[in-house]
C-alpha cells in the first residue's frame, strides 16, 4: 500500500518587540527570573492589558507579506485552561475574528514552486516557564513568568503537506519570513520559534483522514525532521496491519526518539473561548492597510532578483544568500564597505556556510561584515594574496581580529615593493642558469618555475603578477 | 450638626478656609467608626494611621495653598475591591484575605492625588457578587436604618459607611446594580457612570464589560465632585473612553424646565411594592411640577433583562476568578500533593457558595455545546434591551424608574434562593447591560414601625450624559427633604 | 420539571472545567439550583435574535494601543511578596501532572 503523509503545521513565533504585548515589561531572553513582570503579567487582580502597537504591527505585516485575507475588524478572545505558567489561566488570544486568513506561503522543491495553505495568522500571549527542579523525585515545580505575556504570533498552516522535503522547505521558508519581515530573532534554542505538527496518513487522492497526530515539544527543525519520520514509520506500520492510528496529542522525546501520548482527543480541552472584554477591536482601514503594504520590507524573492539585477551574482549565489536575511544581511553590509560583490559572495559561500547553520547565526560569528569586507579588500588592492588570505581567515573566526593585525603580526604582508623583489628574481636566476637559459630559449612554461621558486625564498608574500613582470624583464635584459 | 454628618460641600470651604482641619473631621469620622462599627459592621479594615497621615499632608497642603481641591482633606471610603498599595485588598474572600496589591487602582490614586483621605475598605458580597452584601466570607453588614436589613449589595459596607455618617462620600462598583441598590435602601445617592467613563484599572474585576467604579454621597453634588475627580480617560484601561469629561459641578442646576421625563411601563408591573410605586410616581410628578414634561415609554425587553445579565456576568466571572487558583498570591489549600489538587482544593476552600455558583454557571454557559444557546443568545438579547434604550431616548432626555422593587429586605430572607435574591437587582441590570449611566437618590420612605425604610429613585441617561443625570437628581434634592433626613443609631 | 438540563455529571465535568471540586451535597445542590437557573434564563429562547448583532462590549471603542516603551517592572521580592510558596526567585507549586 503506497501512503503519503498529511502534514500542517502550527508555528508560534515570539514577535520582536522592545515589550510584551499587554504590558511594558521588557520582551527579554534570559534575564534572571521573574524580574521581567508587573501586576499585568502576573494577572494580579483588577489590573488590565493594553494592546503594544509594535507587535499589531508585525503580526500584521507577517499576515500580509503571508498573502492573508487581512480582517478589516479584528477582535481579541480569552481561551481558558488552568495551567502555572498562565498567570490569569486564560490565554489572551485570536478565535473570532482573528487577523488573517487563507493565505499561503510559496516552497520550492526540485526547482519547482508549491503553495501551502495558512489557514489563518493570529496574535496571542506566551505563557510562562515552568522549570523542573534538578533533585531527583522533587514533587514541585518553579514557575518564571518573564515570558509571560510575550507577543507571539501563531501560524497555523492547511495540511498541504506531501513530504518531509516539503515539510523541510516551509519550516526554513517560514523562518526565512518571519526574518525577512523583521516579526521575529527566529532563535528555536530560545524558544522564539516554535512548531508543531500534525500529520496523518493516507493513500494518495483519499479524502482527508479522520483522524490526525499532534506533536508537540519540537525543539529544533532537526527534531521536527526525526519526529516527523518516526510518525510516518509508525502509522504506515499500523495501517498495514489494518489498523487506524488513534486521535491524539503526543509529545516528542528527543533522547528517545519517540513520541508519547499526552492526551487523547477524547479528552480534549474545552477552552471555552469568549470576546475578551478588556480590549477593543482593532479596525484596519484601507489607508493602514496601504501603510503597512507600502512599509513591508523587501522580501527574500525581491531581494535575490535584487542581488543579480544590481549587484551582479550569479543566480545560484544570489539564491543562497537570500535563504536567511541574517545572511543577506551580513553579505550587504559587507558590499557596503567593499564593493566587490562576487568576492564577498564567495568567501561567504566557502568560508562562512561551514560554520553557519540551525545553532550558528551570523550575528554570533566574530568576523563581522567589516572583516570581511578588509579581507577582500586587502586581495584586491594587491597587499595579501588570496593565498595568505586563506591562512589568516581561521585565525579571524577564532578572534574577531582585523585582518590587517593578524597579516602584520605574522608578518605575512605581500611584498608589492620592486626593489625588494628586484634583488630576490637576481637570485633565483642565479641559482637557477638551466631553468632561465630554457626561458630564454622560448620555453614559455619555465618561467613557473623560478616564479615558484621566487615565491618559497618570500613565503608566499611576493605579489605574484609583479613577479612575474619583472622575471621576464630581467629574462630578457630589459 | 457633626463634623462627620456633612457634605463635602459643606467641608470643602470650611477647609480650604482652614476653619477646620482634616485631622478635626478625620478624627470625627473614626470615632463615630469606632462608635457604630459593633453594629453596623460596614468597614472590613479601617486604615485609622494612614487616614490620619493623609489628613496631616492635607492640612499641609491648605497650609501651602497648593494642590487644593474640593476633595482635599475630605475623608473617603473605599470599596474593598478596589486596589490600594500596600494595604490589603479581599473582595471579601477568604481566597484573597492577605492579599496585598503592590499598586493602586487608578480611582485611588486619583482621590490621592486629590488629596483626599482614605479611612478603611468596606464590606461587599465576595467578588461584588450579590446582592445584600451577606456573601461576604468575613461580616454582614446592617442597614443603618434597621439593623435586622441588609443594606444592599454588592456595595452595602460604601452605602452603610456614607448613611451612617461613618465617612463623608466612599466608592463602590456596580455590575448589575451595586450602588444604585444599596444607595436606595441606605437612603444615600449613588451613581453608576456610563461605560468606559471612568477607569476599572485595578478594580478586582467581576464582569469586565459591566463593571463600572462610581460615587455614593450624601448628595447629589458630593457625587458630582468625586466624578470630577474619577472620571476621564486612562491609558491603562483599553475601555475607557477618550470622550472629554464636562465640569459636572457646573451641571448642578435646579432647573429641568422642558426636560422630557421617561417612565417606562415595563418597570411598574407585579412585583413592585406599592409604596415604591407611589414614592417613585410621586418624583415624577414632582419633577413636572418643576417644569419637566412625564412621557410615558416603553422598553420591552426589561423583562428579558435578568436573564441576559444572569448569562453574560457569570460567564466572564468564570473567567475573571481562574486566576484565583492559589500559585502567584492569595489563598492556597496546604498539602496538596499535586496541582489539578492544589486549584481545586483551594478554590474549594477558598470561594463562598455564590462564588461558586456563578463561576459553574458561567462555565457551563461557554461551554462546548453550550456557548451558542446561552452565552451568544445572551449577547444578542443584549442588543435589543440596549436598543430599547435608544429608541426610548428619542422621545425623552431621561428615564425615571424604580431603583429596586421593595425597600431593603431583612438579613436572610433571600439567601435561600438565588433566583429571588437576582430579581431584588430588576430595575438597575439593564443601565448596565446597555453601559448607559444611571443614578439613585432618595424620593421616600416606607413605614416599617419605628425604622422607616428609604426608597431610591433612578434616573437613567443617555451614554455620557451624567451631567443630565446630575441636574435631575439635583433639582429633585432641592426641591425634596428625603436626602436630610438620617437614621437613628 | 420538565426534564432536567443539567445532570449530576454534567455539574461534576462543569466543576472540573472550574476547577472546583465538591462533595456529593454540593454536587446536588448546584445541579438544583443551576437547574433553576437555567430554566429561569431560557425565557430568552422566546426571542427571534436570528439577525440580531451579539453585543460583547458596552461603548463601541477600537485602535486603542500602547507604544511599545519599556515600564519599569516590579523586583523580584515585590513580584513573589503574595505568593503562597516559593522557592529562591521562583514560585513553587507542587506537582504538575497531566490531564486525566
Amino acid at each position: 500500500m503506497e501512503l503519503e503523509p498529511v502534514i500542517g503545521f502550527e508555528v508560534h513565533s515570539e514577535l520582536k518587540t522592545k515589550t510584551k504585548v499587554f504590558c511594558g515589561c521588557k520582551n527579554a531572553f534570559g534575564d534572571p527570573p521573574n524580574t521581567n513582570v508587573c501586576p499585568v503579567c502576573l494577572g494580579m487582580p483588577g489590573v488590565l492589558p493594553v494592546l503594544n502597537r509594535r507587535a499589531f504591527e508585525l503580526a500584521l505585516r507577517t499576515a500580509i507579506a503571508l498573502h492573508c485575507e487581512i480582517s478589516e475588524r479584528t477582535t481579541f478572545d480569552r481561551k481558558n485552561y488552568y495551567y502555572p505558567d498562565l498567570p490569569k489561566n486564560y490565554q489572551i488570544s485570536q478565535q473570532y475574528a482573528v487577523l488573517g486568513r487563507r493565505g499561503y506561503l510559496e516552497i520550492e522543491i526540485n526547482g519547482q514552486t508549491r503553495r501551502v495553505g495558512i489557514n489563518n495568522v493570529h496574535l496571542e500571549e506566551d505563557a510562562g516557564k515552568n522549570v523542573h527542579p534538578e533533585t531527583a523525585g522533587a514533587r514541585y515545580s518553579l514557575v518564571d513568568l518573564n515570558r509571560a505575556g510575550v507577543p507571539l504570533l501563531e501560524i497555523v498552516s492547511e495540511p498541504d503537506i506531501r513530504s518531509r522535503d516539503e515539510a523541510e522547505a516551509y519550516m526554513h521558508g517560514l523562518r526565512s519570513l518571519l526574518q525577512y519581515c523583521d516579526a521575529s530573532d527566529c532563535k528555536m534554542q530560545e524558544g522564539s520559534l516554535r512548531y508543531e505538527l500534525n500529520i496523518s496518513m493516507r493513500r494518495p487522492g483519499d479524502p482527508l483522514p479522520d483522524y490526525r497526530v499532534e506533536v508537540k515539544n519540537l525543539a529544533s527543525m532537526k527534531s521536527v525532521l526525526r519526529a516527523l519520520d518516526y510518525e510516518i514509520r509508525r502509522q504506515t506500520r499500523l495501517l498495514e496491519e489494518g489498523r487506524k492510528p488513534a486521535r491524539e496529542t503526543a509529545l516528542w522525546d528527543d533522547a528517545a526518539g519517540e513520541t508519547r501520548t499526552m492526551r487523547s482527543k477524547e479528552g480534549a480541552q474545552d477552552y471555552r473561548y469568549f470576546p475578551e472584554p478588556d480590549l477593543v477591536e482593532v479596525h484596519i482601514d484601507r489607508a493602514w492597510m496601504e501603510r503597512a503594504r507600502a512599509e513591508l520590507p523587501e522580501l527574500q524573492h525581491q531581494r535575490c532578483k535584487r542581488f543579480v539585477e544590481q549587484l551582479g551574482l550569479p543566480e545560484y549565489d544570489a539564491r543562497i544568500l537570500t535563504q536567511s536575511r541574517p545572511l543577506a544581511d551580513y553579505f550587504e553590509a559587507a558590499v557596503r564597505l567593499h564593493n566587490n560583490p562576487k568576492a564577498i559572495s564567495n568567501w561567504i559561500m566557502t568560508e562562512l556556510l561551514r560554520v553557519l547553520g540551525e545553532e550558528v547565526e551570523p550575528d554570533d560569528l566574530k568576523v563581522r561584515p567589516s572583516h570581511l569586507a578588509r579581507l577582500v579588500g586587502m586581495i584586491d588592492s594587491g597587499a595579501i594574496s588570496g593565498k595568505i588570505a586563506k591562512q589568516v581567515f581561521p585565525d579571524m573566526l577564532e578572534t574577531g581580529r582585523m585582518p590587517d593585525e593578524i597579516v602584520r603580526e605574522k608578518g605575512l604582508v605581500q611584498i608589492s615593493d620592486t626593489s625588494a623583489l628586484e634583488s630576490v628574481v637576481a637570485e633565483v636566476i642565479a641559482e637557477n642558469p638551466d631553468v632561465a637559459e630554457d626561458y630564454r630559449a622560448g620555453k614559455d612554461k619555465a618561467l613557473g618555475r623560478l616564479v615558484g621558486q621566487a615565491m618559497k625564498k618570500t613565503r608566499g608574500q611576493a605579489n605574484p603578477q609583479l613577479l612575474n613582470e619583472l622575471l621576464r624583464k630581467t629574462l630578457r635584459g630589459e | 450638626m457633626h463634623l462627620n454628618e456633612q457634605t463635602i460641600t459643606q467641608l470643602a470651604p470650611l477647609l480650604q478656609a482652614r476653619k477646620l482641619s482634616s485631622v478635626e473631621l478625620t478624627r470625627s469620622v473614626l470615632e463615630r467608626i469606632r462608635a457604630l462599627e459593633p453594629r453596623v459592621r460596614a468597614y472590613l479594615s479601617v486604615m485609622e494611621t494612614q487616614a490620619l497621615h493623609m489628613a496631616e499632608e492635607a492640612d499641609r497642603r491648605f497650609k501651602r495653598g497648593e494642590n487644593v481641591t474640593p476633595l482635599t482633606g475630605i475623608p473617603v471610603a473605599l470599596k474593598d475591591n478596589l486596589c490600594t498599595q500596600g494595604w490589603p485588598t479581599t473582595c471579601a474572600s477568604k481566597i484573597l484575605q492577605n492579599f496585598v496589591p503592590p499598586y493602586d487602582a487608578t480611582v485611588v490614586a486619583r482621590l490621592k492625588d486629590a488629596g483626599a483621605v482614605f479611612v478603611g475598605k468596606t464590606n461587599l458580597d465576595e467578588f461584588a457578587m450579590g446582592s445584600s452584601t451577606e456573601n461576604s466570607a468575613f461580616q454582614v453588614t446592617a442597614n443603618p436604618w434597621d439593623l435586622e436589613r441588609v443594606p444592599g449589595g454588592s456595595s452595602g459596607g460604601s452605602a452603610a459607611a456614607v448613611a451612617a455618617d461613618e465617612c463623608i462620600a466612599a466608592l463602590g462598583s456596580d455590575t448589575g446594580g451595586s450602588i444604585r441598590q444599596p444607595a436606595g435602601f441606605c437612603g444615600v445617592v449613588g451613581l453608576k457612570p456610563t461605560y468606559g467613563r471612568v477607569s476599572r484599572y485595578g478594580l478586582v474585576a467581576f464582569a469586565s464589560s459591566l463593571d463600572q467604579i462610581g460615587p455614593f454621597g450624601k448628595t447629589v453634588a458630593d457625587c458630582a465632585l468625586v466624578m470630577n475627580c474619577i472620571a476621564g480617560r486612562d491609558p491603562a484601561d483599553s475601555t475607557s473612553a477618550s470622550v472629554a469629561v464636562p465640569d459636572y459641578a457646573s451641571a448642578l442646576r435646579a432647573d429641568v424646565k422642558g426636560l422630557r421625563i421617561g417612565v417606562p411601563k415595563e418597570y411598574f408591573v407585579e412585583g413592585l411594592s406599592r409604596e415604591v410605586e407611589t414614592a417613585v410616581r410621586g418624583a415624577v410628578a414632582r419633577l413636572a411640577e418643576l417644569g419637566a414634561e412625564a412621557v410615558e415609554i416603553s422598553l420591552p425587553h426589561t423583562p428579558y433583562a435578568v436573564a441576559t445579565y444572569y448569562l453574560c456576568a457569570p460567564a466572564e466571572a468564570s473567567s475573571n476568578l481562574a486566576r484565583y487558583d492559589g500559585v502567584h498570591y492569595g489563598y492556597r489549600a496546604a498539602d496538596q500533593d499535586n496541582i489539578i489538587d492544589m486549584y481545586t482544593r483551594t478554590r474549594h476552600d477558598g470561594f463562598g457558595t455564590e462564588v461558586k455558583r456563578r463561576i459553574m454557571l458561567g462555565t457551563y454557559a461557554l461551554s462546548a455545546g453550550y456557548y451558542d444557546a446561552y452565552y451568544l443568545k445572551a449577547l444578542k438579547v443584549r442588543t435589543l434591551i440596549k436598543r430599547d434604550f435608544e429608541q426610548a431616548f428619542e422621545l425623552c432626555d431621561v428615564i425615571a424608574t424604580p431603583t429596586s422593587p421593595t425597600p431593603a429586605f431583612r438579613a436572610g430572607e433571600k439567601t435561600g434562593d438565588p433566583i429571588q435574591m437576582y430579581l431584588s437587582d430588576i430595575f438597575t441590570i439593564s443601565a448596565n447591560l446597555a453601559g448607559i449611566p444611571a443614578i439613585s437618590l432618595p424620593c421616600g420612605f416606607a413605614q416599617n414601625g419605628g425604622h422607616p425604610l428609604p426608597i431610591g429613585l433612578q434616573l437613567i441617561a443617555p451614554v455620557f450624559r451624567e451631567d443630565t443625570l446630575f441636574r435631575v437628581a439635583h433639582t429633585y434634592e432641592q426641591a425634596t427633604d428625603f436626602h436630610k433626613k438620617k437614621p437613628t443609631l | 420539571m420538565p426534564s432536567e438540563k443539567v445532570t449530576e455529571a454534567d455539574v461534576r465535568h462543569v466543576a472540573y472545567l472550574s476547577r472546583l471540586e465538591f462533595n456529593a451535597d454540593e454536587i446536588q445542590r448546584f445541579t438544583h439550583d443551576l437547574n433553576n437557573i437555567l430554566l429561569y434564563v431560557d425565557k430568552l429562547a422566546e426571542l427571534d435574535t436570528s439577525a440580531v448583532e451579539p453585543t460583547s462590549h458596552s461603548l463601541k471603542m477600537q485602535n486603542v494601543f500602547r507604544d511599545d516603551e519599556v515600564r519599569a517592572s516590579l523586583t523580584n521580592e515585590q513580584a513573589l511578596a503574595n505568593a503562597p510558596e516559593r522557592e529562591g526567585p521562583f514560585f513553587k507549586v507542587p506537582q504538575i501532572i497531566q490531564e486525566p
